[in-house]
């Protein structure tokens, strides 16, 4: 429990980046969000065991993190921490899998290796896309560009209730969690026995938390919408300092503009490659290239 | 007295599970009054401040805010008249930045955008929080979560403000501040709470709950001394009025060994 509620905290602290104001902090969270998705779907998109295709990709999260002055150690932390489920999901392939594909001296490679590995670079390559994407925008920015997007605002509003309040509730279970541990004189992780009516007591106090919420929003007014002018944000005012706007407050505020030339070239730039480095195999041209040149 | 603001008549509730709330509790308040609600755990004083803006709605009896009795038809109008601090401003502040927060009572009571803007700088600017107007808050203390739940409900600009144990969870500084600023607040307060010392400073006029029922309704000072009352309903005095144990002489209760 005190590992997911450092994780979480994570997030927050992820977040913490988005408050620079680089190019890429400052173009459109709309287009951001897009070259992200179609960077995603490219990446996906390919055979299992194809490897050398995929290298061009890494141009765009270094080219992100890059111009975005984000430190890649943060990246690379949180890929860390998420490894082992990947490498479980992938690690039994090698098993399954075992068509020799290639041969390197004496040392068979086999598909379910290929594939493995395919999984890994996959893994690091849209998970980074997806972190850089959050430490680049920040997420209330990015819920107002999924909802200018045209998402129903019912889900966005889901959204943003969720991230107000996970933080709230990680710490109610971590508490929880706590007075537990000092009562149980074993160690290890929790018993199911005593797992499964800690999450019952969580689950109540999480629907009574609910429920005073809602009682609030109902006592300010709430009639079951949210109404134009509730996600404001914050113009920086002339002559103030960013500080009274706050980050997230003058970042909401900027969702109004419209798309402007970088925004679009940067979108324009990007899906194109993509597509180029979907379609077109760069790296076995380069290798083909070479061997011509040097035969 | 001013003319009367909320009218309770004859109020009765008992949860679904049956236990029962609030038997039979009546009282008045005027315009401009500070009412403290005192009482032990569980003498109904939360069950009765959810009356007071129709968050429950009366089972028996009838709670008049301006006028207007209480029901599912008058609650927009009622609500625009009670604003409820909760408890908890995590419950409070729902919304991702403060800013929003507050504006989110003006903004569903239909107000123009400019005057939304403007009632959103005017209340955090009365509670002295409008530094934090672009904050998430998540990031603010105890304190300036408390200042910012009581300024996203002035920013509907309340005649009554109906607050639940104010200054839980505040430290000694946080508390003091609490106290100047409500105090410097000209609506009406209806304030529960367990901090006796509080209400001593900031309600002249006590109503004491016991199982639901009111036990006594009067002045503040003479409540606190009244030992015989304080007991039975499992109160104590002020820590003020107990008689410094180092430096003064006791009086009031025996401290017991």
């Amino acid at each position: 429990m005190g590992k997911l509620d450092s994780s979480i905290r994570e997030i927050r602290e992820l977040e913490n980046l988005a408050r620079e104001t680089s190019f890429v902090h400052r173009l459109d969270p709309r287009v951001k969000l897009i070259a992200t998705f179609a960077f995603i779907a490219a990446v996906v998109s390919f055979d299992r065991y194809e490897i050398a295709a995929l290298v061009p990709y890494l141009f765009f999260p270094i080219f992100v993190a890059g111009a975005g002055g984000l430190p890649l150690s943060a990246v690379v932390k949180r890929l860390l921490v998420l490894s082992p489920f990947v490498v479980l999901v992938g690690i039994f392939n090698p098993l399954y899998d075992r068509t020799v594909l290639l041969r390197i001296g004496g040392l068979a490679i086999t598909g379910g290796w290929v594939s493995f590995a395919a999984i890994l670079v996959r893994y690091v390559l849209t998970v980074s896309a997806a972190l850089l994407l959050i430490a680049s925008t920040g997420f209330y920015t990015l819920c107002g560009g999924i909802e200018r997007l045209g998402v129903p605002k019912v889900f966005v509003v889901q959204l943003l209730l969720l991230y107000r309040y996970i933080f709230v509730l990680t710490d109610e279970a971590s508490r929880m969690a706590r007075a537990r541990a000092q009562r149980s004189f074993r160690r290890g992780p929790m018993e199911i026995r005593v797992f499964v009516p800690f999450a019952g007591a969580l689950l109540l106090r999480t629907v009574e938390r609910a429920q005073r919420i809602y009682q609030a929003m109902l006592a300010r007014g709430f009639d079951g919408t949210m109404k134009a002018g509730a996600f404001g944000g914050v113009a920086p005012r002339a002559g103030s300092s960013g500080d009274e706007a706050g980050d997230y407050g003058a970042a909401r505020a900027n969702l109004g503009r419209s798309i402007r030339f970088s925004d679009a070239l940067f979108l324009g730039v990007w899906v194109s490659l993509f597509a180029l480095f979907r379609f077109v195999n760069l790296p076995a041209m380069l290798g083909d290239l070479l061997l011509r040149a040097a035969g | 007295m001013s003319a009367t603001v909320i009218e309770v008549r004859g109020l009765s509730y008992a949860y679904p599970d049956g236990t029962r709330a609030l038997d039979d509790v009546s009282f008045c308040v005027g315009r401009g009054e500070s009412l403290a609600i005192v009482g032990a755990n569980g003498a109904g004083k939360s069950t009765l401040l959810l009356h007071l803006n129709g968050s429950l709605l009366s089972e028996r009896g009838e709670v008049i805010v301006n006028g207007t009795a209480v029901h599912k038809r008058t609650l927009r109008e009622v609500r625009r008249a009670v604003g409820v601090v909760f408890q908890d401003p995590d419950d409070q502040l729902f919304m991702p930045v403060v800013r929003d927060d507050i504006a989110f009572g003006p903004v569903n009571m239909g107000l123009a955008p400019d005057e939304v803007e403007r009632r959103v700088r005017g209340a955090l600017e009365r509670v002295g929080a409008l530094h934090l107007i672009g904050r998430p808050p998540y990031r603010l203390s105890a304190g300036e979560k408390r200042a910012v739940a009581i300024a996203s409900v002035l920013s509907m600009e309340p005649d009554i403000l109906v607050m639940d144990e104010p200054t839980s969870s505040l430290d000694p500084r946080g508390r003091r501040s609490l106290l100047g600023l409500l105090g410097s607040f000209g609506h009406t307060k209806i304030v529960a709470a367990h901090d006796l010392d509080f209400v001593l400073d900031l309600c002249e006029r006590t109503i004491v709950l016991h199982r639901g029922r009111i036990l006594a309704d009067g002045r503040t000072a003479d409540i606190f001394q009244n030992d015989a009352l304080l007991e039975e309903s499992r109160l104590e005095r002020p820590l003020r009025m107990q008689g410094c144990p180092l430096h003064g002489k006791k009086k009031g209760r025996r401290m017991r060994r």
